[in-house]
């Protein structure tokens, strides 16, 4: 009774849940939402505070990223992700979590092999491919006579 | 019978032990695990360590509850789910009984029984120690992300079941027997999705099933429990329907050791895996109902993904594995 690999793969088709994409959209969009609101009262703090405008995003991206790693080493950060997921993934919060969580994890294989070589698992793809396309962005823009 | 072996004098359990980790120790067997651990790292400075901790105690705990001496048992069969089994390498080290190192992923647990029964059976050893480890932390970080790291996993994947398990098996008297083994085939149905191995697992547990209940020629209401290892919730649904299919229809005999570890509420999306999680359900959950006399006859059928990164990366299909083994008391 051997079963057929085309028509097994139907039956799973038809089992498998799918994930709840409705429900992640509107959830990141939330909590994407008011991380930007959050950063916004900052900015605004600072400003008034007499911080240039260069400066201000400046310290709001350094405090985010700060906040970001608190929560990833006190283990709460990847709670919220399985939440909110792309609304904490995508802000500067996730690229800090994408490097402290390597970071965490490989400390016990050294400074050099461990944390050092393993630093840039996951974002290190994401520098790369940013750095790319911002080269061919770059380049289309000159021919366009546009930078 | 190509890959079923019957055994005329069945090799029995003379002990058993299980460690559990701590979300486990929340699950609904909690109470038949010999001890539960409520850290990942068990008082250790790495994961990895911590494993192999667990793994040498339990081993030494079921060779103390089946009161035989380490220098008594000729094989130690075990296994786990780092690269080159290293839990169970460096519990082989610090033992000192003659080794064999094991790998069919999450089916080891019942890779190793067979291969005990089947050197016990053939007169090879009198005693045999299986045992087997995973940790949901080790395993993480070696297949998957940083444990740390935000994802949103899909309802398909399961959660690395932390615990460790080993068996003593031996010649002569005791409780639970050993009737019966299948070996399973490796199996490939085009499944290409790491995060749904219940999925990819299912073909192997029919098969291994279907064709245990052929060979011996049995009927198919003999077992009054029969456990996949970890096909988890869907894949559980899967084999089911197959089944239905086939006009085959066990009811509530059939369950999977990936949806009876965790309660629904414990945010392991489809369930359990890990080779520990089919090695603690039988080893603590079923051997305790055998000897109890609770339930008489009970087939195991533990499954395996055979999958590594590298292979999944490379696009290449999961190989599976489904070996079954029978145990009985009266």
């Amino acid at each position: 009774m051997a079963i057929d690999k085309n028509e097994y793969q139907k039956t799973v088709e038809k089992i498998k849940p799918r994930p709840p994409v409705l429900k992640n959209c509107v959830l990141a969009f939330l909590m994407g939402g008011f991380v930007c609101f959050l950063g916004e009262v900052l900015f605004h703090f600072l400003r008034g505070y007499g911080l240039s405008e260069k400066d201000s995003y400046t310290v709001v991206s350094v405090v985010f990223i700060l906040i970001s790693a608190v929560l990833t080493g006190t283990g709460i950060y990847d709670d919220l992700v399985r939440i909110f997921g792309a609304g904490l993934i995508v802000p500067i919060t996730g690229f800090a979590n994408s490097m402290v969580s390597p970071a965490l994890e490989h400390k016990q294989e050294g400074l050099v092999l461990g944390v050092g070589a393993k630093l840039f698992t996951v974002a290190g793809p994401v520098v790369i491919y940013g750095i790319l396309s911002s080269l061919i962005v770059a380049i289309i823009l000159r021919g366009l006579g546009k930078l | 019978m190509r890959q079923t072996r019957e055994f005329a004098n069945p090799p029995v359990v003379l002990g058993y032990a299980t460690i559990a980790g701590p979300k486990e120790g929340e699950g609904p067997l909690a109470a038949y695990f010999d001890k539960v651990i409520n850290n990942l790292y068990y008082y250790e400075d790495t994961w990895e360590k911590a494993e192999q901790k667990m793994f040498l105690e339990v081993a030494e705990m079921a060779l103390q509850k089946a009161s035989v001496k380490k220098e008594e048992v000729d094989f130690f069969l075990a296994g786990d789910l780092l690269n080159q089994i290293i839990s169970a390498n460096f519990a082989a080290k610090s033992l000192g009984i003659p080794f064999f190192g094991l790998y069919n992923a999450c089916a080891t647990f019942y890779e190793g029984l067979i291969l005990g029964a089947m050197l016990i059976a053939g007169g090879f050893a009198k005693k045999v120690l299986v045992g087997v480890s995973s940790h949901y932390a080790t395993v993480e970080r070696q297949y998957r992300n940083p444990t740390e790291q935000g994802v949103q996993k899909t309802p398909t994947s399961q959660w690395t079941v932390t615990g460790a398990a080993a068996v003593v098996l031996g010649d002569g008297e005791g409780k639970i027997k050993i009737p019966r083994v299948t070996v399973g085939k490796a199996l490939d149905y085009d499944m290409f999705d790491p995060s749904d191995m219940g999925g990819a697992m299912v073909p192997a547990a029919f098969d291994t099933l279907l064709v245990h209940f052929k060979e011996t020629g049995l009927v198919y209401d003999y077992y009054d429990l029969m456990l996949t290892g970890d096909l988890a919730r869907f894949g559980q649904q899967i084999l089911v329907k197959l089944l239905q299919e086939n006009n085959i229809n066990f009811g509530q005999r059939l369950n999977d050791c990936g949806i009876m570890i965790y309660r629904p509420e414990q945010q392991v999306n489809a369930g359990g895996s890990g080779t520990a999680c089919s090695a603690l359900v039988t080893a603590g959950y079923v051997f305790n109902e055998l000897s109890q006399g609770k339930i008489h006859k009970f087939l195991g059928i533990g499954t395996g993904a055979l999958l590594s990164q590298v292979t999944t990366q490379q696009g290449m299909a999961i190989p599976v594995i489904a070996h079954a083994v029978a145990f009985e008391s009266y």
